[in-house]
């Protein structure tokens, strides 16, 4: 991380990280005034055509129910990018915490937290989601816990084999020598140099948490009408895929563009000034 | 086409992109030529360009570094003007020997195979033919059981030898030129000599010509006809190496002789006899889970002892492996002893930090050798000094702003440096920073592990001598532990050597001027390569253990099986005892004074 302003640190990335923060602001920015700009209120119908075209009126068309796609849309980008973007936060800070106390912490707590981590991983995701949706219904509460639970794991891997590589360090030995407590350790001799790593893990983990949340919502999981995230507009449209419809092909470009967008900046800020 | 001279560099220069995207010329205006059989060699610190060169002469540029220039090897030449291009010759007529080899083997092959891959990739040879020229290799290098050794995997021989291997897979195609790159920098001293010896025999043998990258003046004499010094990749001097010793002409070289050997400008003046700060009594200590008898599964240390006196500098040396760190590992905390005891003034220890109060940690502090991982790269200067000032001392705001520049006054550095990071640093800066972090704690004893070792010879007498200063004006003691010795004498009044975790010597400096010694300690100071030509062909070839076969004990001597005056009937029967030599050193050894003289 250079810790110059930021303007320097935006010219400094590659054509491909800037390509992926421009999207990636565009959808924050979509997420934050989606709702305010939308022309139409997302649940009312208001085409008597369903599956229509482009037009002046509907810029995206209208979808398997006449209701109009673009504000659909600009209101279903608050849930998938608050949602995920919770939900990577929880996961990560869960995952990341419980990796630098079994680092730092005795090992019978490491091997505890580990053979914990271990059972929760052979858990298919979807199907633990699934199976928790089932039992407790749907709700936006529920789901942020059952995916941010579903990938602590992941990340708690990751983040314990980087801690347990820097603990052998010999600042982390000086660190020790010099009689410093273990949240001190963790938290500001190692948790600094994890972050480039883990930057990069959580962009994945945020890409896999939008498909989980859309593919729930494809399955009818996921967030329940007339809430609608962009997994569940692909869903809810699937039937105009035969006469390529843009209420189907809109929502699903924009989970790929916001997933590919969020990639391209973490990938481009990782990778710059490595020595 | 007819030449004198069999390699031919004009006006090298090679060129990088700087971190500022500027193109920043590291080689500039080298010129030089190689006769057949002969040995040049390229000496400078790091970043003098001598690498970068030795690289250059096989067609190859790191990282996208540009050369230009002309270079020929024999009949090739850089640009392919040649019948082939150096590029092509790379592996066959051009060798190269690494600095570790034990990173450049393969550890899943046998090293016969990898040894005779370049004979069998370039199809110089037949694999019978390679297999035997390997031996014949193997036999003039000196390696043990030279028909057989072949069949072993990497892991099964030690750093000297691979490396001796690895000088046959460079030679095992008669190249026209071996490249040598820093090749014994990683061994022992001890393993040093023998290694020096077998690449010179054979170097003559084959009539190799050469290129020998170094940065220690005193190897670069025994393996050399001529002599280039480098300096921030400008020759600095070029001349025979008998005459650049005695009568060298650039001031850059003359610093390089005089840091060969250290001496320290400071002497401290301590009093004869200092109140002891710090004791370790009778300390045993290793890896692994512990037995019933206390001994731990992987020992390292055995019933060490030593006394440091108040503002001291004791000085510990040995091979790695001896265990010399491990003591001040022992001594910081970091590792509990098995059995023993280590006091601080008067104070017993805790084994572990954990059970230490804060003024004693404070009072005892680590430096450690490698200052690029020593040092967070994740904080800046100050926040890493600020850290220590904080934690032991309670200094914040200005107060430790304060304290933070006199620091690094102290170590001669600008006040500036508290808002860079370290990785903005030089190597020397680094370890200055690395000192200052210790000192912030004012501590009673610095436990210094190989602080120098890393470090140019010209950074390493600039360290030694703030060492001594920092000893003279503040009154802080050292543990100072390193595998030279002479950096050892130069700044310690006490030396102790210790081999496979126990103390086999312990005196007074001078002690170690003129013998005796143990024989270990004897076999330590003559592999220490000495600043003239003749020395590697005057030195005798190290005369064999006469009790090598004997099994290894912790109960007998523990150089048993490498000492090449051990006494059978007398040596493999009892343990050794401790004999005080008329000079006041205390030696561990069957022999008495008098037969350590003779």
């Amino acid at each position: 991380m250079s810790r110059g302003s930021p303007l320097r640190a935006v010219r400094a990335l590659p054509w491909s990280g800037k390509i992926g923060l421009v999207l990636v602001i565009f959808w924050v920015a979509i997420a934050v005034v989606g709702r305010f700009i939308a022309p139409y209120p997302p649940g009312a119908f208001v085409s008597y055509e369903v599956f229509a075209g482009a037009s002046g009126q509907f810029w995206f068309g209208s979808d398997f129910l006449g209701r109009d796609v673009l504000s659909r849309l600009l209101v279903g980008a608050q849930f998938t990018v608050g949602l995920s973007a919770i939900a990577v936060t929880i996961a990560v800070s869960l995952g990341t915490g419980l990796a630098l106390t079994a680092a730092v912490g005795p090992r019978w707590l490491d091997e505890l937290l580990s053979r914990a981590m271990d059972t929760l991983i052979s858990i298919p995701s979807k199907i633990f989601a699934l199976v928790l949706v089932a039992a407790f219904g749907s709700s936006i509460v529920l789901l942020t816990i059952v995916v941010s639970i579903t990938y602590v794991p992941g990340n708690f891997r990751i983040a314990r084999s980087l801690a347990v590589g820097l603990t052998r360090l010999d600042y982390v030995e000086v660190a020790r020598a010099r009689g410093e407590g273990r949240i001190y350790i963790a938290l500001i001799e190692m948790l600094p140099n994890m972050i480039r790593p883990l930057l990069a893990d959580i962009g994945l983990r945020f890409v896999f948490i939008v498909l989980l949340l859309s593919g729930l919502s494809f399955l009818g999981l996921g967030l329940q009408p007339p809430d609608a995230d962009l997994g569940s507009l692909v869903r809810e449209n699937v039937s105009g895929l035969g006469v390529g419809a843009l209420a189907i092909l809109v929502p699903a470009a924009a989970i790929a563009s916001l997933t590919v967008g969020v990639n391209l900046l973490i990938d481009a800020a990782t990778q710059g000034k490595v020595k | 086409m007819k030449s004198p001279s069999h390699v031919e560099v004009r006006n090298l220069a090679v060129t990088v992109r700087g971190p500022d995207g500027r193109p920043l010329r590291i080689v500039d205006d080298v010129s030089f030529d190689v006769a057949r059989g002969e040995v040049l060699a390229l000496i400078g610190e790091s970043g003098s360009g001598k690498t970068t060169i030795a690289l250059s002469l096989m067609g190859y540029g790191r990282g996208g570094a540009a050369i230009s220039g002309r270079i020929r090897v024999g009949d090739a030449t850089l640009d392919g003007a040649g019948s082939a291009s150096l590029a092509r010759q790379r592996g066959r007529r051009i060798t190269y020997v690494a600095q570790s080899a034990a990173a450049a083997f393969n550890p899943a092959r046998r090293v016969i195979d990898q040894v005779m891959e370049p004979a069998l990739i370039h199809r110089t040879e037949s694999a019978k033919a390679a297999r035997a020229r390997a031996i014949d290799l193997f036999r003039a290098l000196a390696l043990p059981n030279p028909e057989t050794i072949g069949s072993r995997y990497p892991h099964e021989l030690s750093g000297g030898q691979l490396q001796r291997l690895m000088a046959a897979m460079a030679l095992i195609t008669q190249p026209d030129l071996v490249i040598f790159d820093e090749p014994t920098t990683a061994l022992d001293v001890t393993t040093q000599v023998g290694v020096l010896q077998a690449f010179r025999r054979v170097v003559r043998q084959q009539g190799a010509t050469g290129v020998y990258v170094s940065h220690d003046l005193a190897v670069v004499a025994q393996m050399a006809d001529q002599i280039l010094v480098l300096n921030r990749g400008r020759v600095r001097e070029h001349n025979h190496v008998g005459a650049l010793l005695e009568a060298p002409m650039d001031d850059y070289t003359q610093l390089l002789i005089a840091a060969a050997h250290p001496v320290v400008k400071a002497q401290a003046r301590t009093p004869a006899k200092p109140e002891p700060l710090l004791e370790i009594a009778g300390v045993s200590a290793g890896y692994g889970p512990i037995d019933r008898e206390g001994r731990p599964a992987h020992p390292v240390l055995s019933d060490v002892s030593l006394t440091i006196g108040r503002g001291a500098a004791v000085g510990v040396i040995g091979e790695s492996g001896s265990g010399k760190s491990t003591v001040a590992r022992v001594v910081a905390g970091l590792l509990a002893p098995a059995s023993g005891a280590v006091t601080l003034a008067g104070e017993p220890l805790a084994p572990t930090v954990a059970g230490r109060t804060r003024e004693q940690l404070r009072r005892v502090q680590i430096v450690f050798q490698n200052a690029d991982v020593a040092l967070n790269p994740a904080h800046s200067v100050g926040d890493i000094l600020g850290r220590v000032l904080r934690f032991y001392h309670d200094l914040r705001g200005a107060e430790a702003q304060r304290r933070v520049a006199e620091l690094l006054d102290l170590i001669r550095l600008p006040a500036a440096v508290a808002g860079r990071r370290c990785d903005e640093l030089s190597g020397g800066q680094k370890q200055r920073v690395n000192l200052a972090r210790a000192l912030a704690a004012k501590p009673d004893i610095i436990l210094c592990d190989e602080v120098t070792s890393a470090l140019d010879t010209v950074v390493r007498g600039a360290i030694l001598d703030l060492l001594a200063e920092l000893r003279r004006d503040l009154g802080v003691a050292y543990l100072f532990i390193s595998h030279d010795i002479a950096t050892v004498k130069a700044l310690c009044d006490e030396v102790v050597v210790l081999y496979k975790g126990t103390r086999v010597e312990s005196g007074r400096r001078d002690t170690y001027d003129t013998s005796p010694f143990h024989p270990y300690t004897d076999l330590l100071i003559s592999s220490v390569p000495e600043l003239r030509p003749g020395w590697l062909a005057d030195e005798s070839v190290q005369s064999a253990a006469p009790l090598a076969h004997q099994p290894e004990s912790t109960e007998l001597c523990r150089f048993l099986r490498r000492c090449p005056v051990a006494i059978p009937g007398r040596c493999d029967v009892a343990p050794p005892p401790l004999r005080t030599m008329s000079a006041g050193n205390v030696v561990l050894c069957h022999r008495t004074e008098a037969e350590l003289i003779g």
